[in-house]
C-alpha cells in the first residue's frame, strides 16, 4: 500500500526554477545603486571642478599659480600664487599629525593591550564621542581658550589667530580617529600571537610594540592616512583660529589660512559667478583634491609593501 | 559486538631510566581558580627532568589549565589564581619574588594552533633571543641551531627571509618549537601541539619530541591517547568530577609510568577512559 506512493514525483516537478525570483534581482540592483552613489559623487565632484579650473588657467598662468608666493586672489590687483596656502595647509597638517599620532597611538595601545575589559568598555565610547564634537565648537575653543594660553607661553611674537593653535586643535580633533581605528586594528590581531610572544618571555610593552603593533600596521597606517586627509581638509577650526591673511611663512605664530579655509572664506562672500576670483575657488579645490588623492594613493602602496599579513 | 580498542604502546628505542625521577616541577595540592570558580582541584604531580610527561583526559578536565600554571601563562587571564604549591626545582614558582617573564624564558610553550609571528622565518626564531637581549653577533648560528634541532633547517635554509606563514601547518608548528628552543629553555610545554595537524605532520612532531627529550623536559597535553602512549614516559590522567555542591572541577585521577597507565591502570576511571568506554 505504501509502495504506491513511494518514489512518485508530483507532475511538473523538475529541478528548474519554478518561478522567477524578482525580489532577488531587485535587491541586487538596489545594492549596486547604493555602491554607485558614492562613486558617482566623486565623479561628480571632479566633473564640477574641471570646467571652472580650466577656465581659471585660461586667465592665470600655471607658472604664476605654482611658482609665485603672493596669494591675494580677492584683492585688487589680484595675485594668484598658491604656494602660501599650500604650505600653510601642510604645516597645520604636520602640527596636527605630530599631536595626534603619538597621543592616538598611545591611547590605542593602552586600550588594546593594557586596559582591562571594563576600562576599555568605558573609555572607548567616550573617545568616540570626542570625534563627534562639531568643529566649529573646537574652533572657538581654540581661539578663545587655547590661543591666549599658548601665547602666554610662546617665546616669540604670536598673533591671536595663528597656525600653531589651529594645528594643535586640529590634532585634537583627529586623535579619536587615530586612536579608535588603530585600536580596532590591534584588537583584531589574533590572541595566539600575543600568547606566543608572552611565552617567549616578553614583557607587555615588548608584546605591544614588537608583535601587536607590526601585525596591525596596515590598519594603523590606514587610520593615520584617514586622519591626515581629515586634517588637510579641515575647514572650520582653521577659518576661526588660523586667520585669513596669507603670508608665505613657516612661522606658526603667524596667521595661516589653508586651502580649505580659503575656499570657505571666499565661498561665503558674494563673489560674482564666473569671475576670476570665483574660479579661483575651484582651482584651489582641484589642487586640494589632487593632493589628498595622491597622498592616499601613495600611502596605499606603502601599506601594501610593509604590512604583515597574519592570516 | 565491538572489539577491544587498540592502544599501541611504542617504546622509545633507547628506554630512559624512569626509576630515577629527577623532579623539575613538584606540584603539591594545586587548586586553580578563575574568579570564584575552582577549575582544578587538589593536584599532586611530579614532572621529571628530560622526560616526556603526558597529561590526558576528557575535555574540561583541567589538563591545559594545569599546564599553563607551569609557565604562569594563567597570570594573563584576569581573575586567575592558584592555591597550593608548584616548586620549580626547589623554588616556589608562585613566590612573591618570582618574575613571570623570567619564568617564561626558562619554560617555553608550544600551542595548539601554530602561531608563528607574521614575520620572516628568521625573525620568528630570532625574536626570543632578541627580546632576551641577545647580542647581534652570532644570531645566525642561534637560528640555525634552533631550526636544526626542530628538524626544519633542511626545509627552510634557502628561504629564511620568506614569511613564516608561507609554511605548511606542520612546518609552522615545528617553527614554533624552534622558536621556543631558540631561547634555550629547560622545559617545553606543549598544549595539544598536533591537534591542528594531519597524521604525517603529527608523526614528525612526535619523532621530534622523542629527539628533544634528550635535552629538554617536555610536558604535553593531548586529547589523543595513542599519542600519549607513543611518546610519553609518564602519564597523568585527569578527569572532570562534580563535587557535593554540584560544581565541576578538574581532578588528577592517576599519575604513573605510561606503560603502567595503559596496560595496568590502578584506577577504574583510567581504565574506562583508555579502553574507550568513556570520554
Amino acid at each position: 500500500m505504501a509502495s504506491a506512493g513511494r518514489g512518485v514525483t508530483a507532475p511538473g516537478n523538475s529541478l528548474g526554477r519554478s518561478r522567477p525570483r524578482y525580489g532577488e534581482t531587485a535587491v541586487k540592483v538596489l545594492l549596486l545603486a547604493a555602491a554607485l552613489v558614492s562613486i558617482a559623487t566623486t565623479v561628480g565632484i571632479v566633473g564640477a571642478l574641471i570646467e571652472p579650473t580650466i577656465k581659471f588657467f585660461g586667465e592665470v598662468s600655471v607658472f604664476e599659480f605654482f611658482a609665485s608666493t603672493d596669494w591675494a586672489p580677492l584683492f585688487s590687483p589680484p595675485a594668484f600664487g598658491v604656494i602660501p596656502v599650500v604650505t600653510n595647509t601642510l604645516i597645520i597638517t604636520l602640527i596636527a599629525i605630530l599631536v595626534a599620532v603619538p597621543l592616538g597611538l598611545a591611547a590605542a595601545i593602552y586600550l588594546s593591550e593594557y586596559a582591562t575589559a571594563r576600562v576599555r568598555k568605558a573609555l572607548k565610547p567616550i573617545l568616540e564621542v570626542l570625534a563627534g564634537i562639531p568643529t566649529v565648537a573646537l574652533g572657538f575653543f581654540a581661539l578663545t581658550l587655547v590661543s591666549p594660553f599658548v601665547r602666554s607661553w610662546w617665546p616669540f611674537p604670536m598673533e591671536a589667530k595663528n597656525g600653531l593653535v589651529a594645528g594643535l586643535i586640529v590634532g585634537m580633533m583627529i586623535i579619536p580617529i587615530v586612536a579608535s581605528l588603530s585600536e580596532d586594528a590591534m584588537s583584531a590581531v589574533p590572541g595566539g600571537l600575543r600568547e606566543g610572544a608572552y611565552a617567549l618571555g616578553s614583557s607587555r610593552m615588548i608584546v605591544s610594540l614588537r608583535v601587536v603593533f607590526p601585525a596591525a600596521l596596515s590598519g594603523i597606517i590606514a587610520a593615520v592616512i584617514l586622519a591626515i586627509s581629515r586634517a588637510a581638509g579641515e575647514t572650520m577650526i582653521v577659518v576661526i583660529a588660523a586667520g585669513s591673511n596669507p603670508t608665505f611663512t613657516v612661522n606658526p605664530g603667524k596667521e595661516m589660512p589653508t586651502m580649505a579655509s580659503f575656499i570657505a572664506q571666499a565661498g561665503s562672500g558674494d563673489l560674482p559667478v564666473g569671475s576670476i576670483a570665483y574660479d579661483t575657488i575651484f582651482a584651489v579645490g582641484s589642487l586640494l583634491f589632487a593632493l589628498t588623492f595622491a597622498m592616499n594613493f601613495i600611502s596605499a602602496r606603502f601599506v601594501r609593501r610593509f604590512r604583515e599579513v597574519y592570516e | 559486538m565491538s572489539s577491544q580498542p587498540h592502544v599501541t604502546i611504542h617504546q622509545p628505542e633507547v628506554p630512559r631510566n624512569l626509576a630515577a625521577l629527577d623532579p623539575v616541577f613538584t606540584v603539591q595540592g594545586l587548586d586553580v581558580f578563575y574568579g570564584d570558580y575552582k577549575a582544578v582541584r587538589d593536584v599532586d604531580l611530579t614532572i621529571g627532568r628530560k622526560e616526556i610527561t603526558a597529561m590526558i583526559g576528557p575535555s574540561g578536565c583541567g589538563k591545559s589549565t594545569v599546564l599553563r600554571c607551569f609557565n604562569r601563562m594563567n597570570d594573563l587571564i584576569p581573575g586567575a589564581r592558584i592555591d597550593g604549591k608548584i616548586l620549580y626545582h626547589d623554588e616556589d614558582l608562585y613566590g612573591d619574588h618570582v618574575d613571570p617573564i623570567e619564568v617564561r624564558r626558562r619554560i617555553g610553550m608550544v600551542f595548539q594552533k601554530p602561531n608563528p609571528f607574521p614575520k620572516s622565518i628568521y625573525d620568528n626564531i630570532a625574536y626570543g633571543p632578541r627580546v632576551n637581549g641577545h647580542k647581534r653577533g652570532d644570531l645566525d648560528s642561534v637560528v640555525e641551531r634552533a631550526l636544526t634541532q626542530a628538524a626544519l633547517w633542511d626545509e627552510v635554509k634557502d628561504k629564511l627571509k620568506a614569511s613564516a606563514l608561507s609554511l605548511s601547518g606542520g612546518q609552522q608548528q615545528r617553527l614554533c618549537i624552534a622558536r621556543a628552543i631558540a631561547v634555550q629553555p629547560e622545559v617545553i610545554l606543549m598544549d595539544e601541539p598536533c591537534s591542528a595537524l594531519d597524521p604525517i605532520a603529527t608523526t614528525k612532531i612526535e619523532d621530534l619530541m622523542q629527539e628533544l627529550a634528550k635535552d629538554y623536559t617536555i610536558v604535553i597535553v593531548t586529547h589523543n591517547m595513542q599519542q600519549a602512549a607513543r611518546v610519553s614516559d609518564r602519564t597523568a590522567f585527569f578527569t572532570a568530577e562534580v563535587d557535593e555542591a554540584g560544581v565541576r572541577h578538574g581532578r588528577l585521577v592517576e599519575f604513573d609510568e605510561t606503560n603502567r597507565i595503559f596496560t595496568n591502570p590502578a584506577d577504574k576511571r583510567t581504565e574506562d577512559y583508555i579502553t574507550g568506554r568513556f570520554g
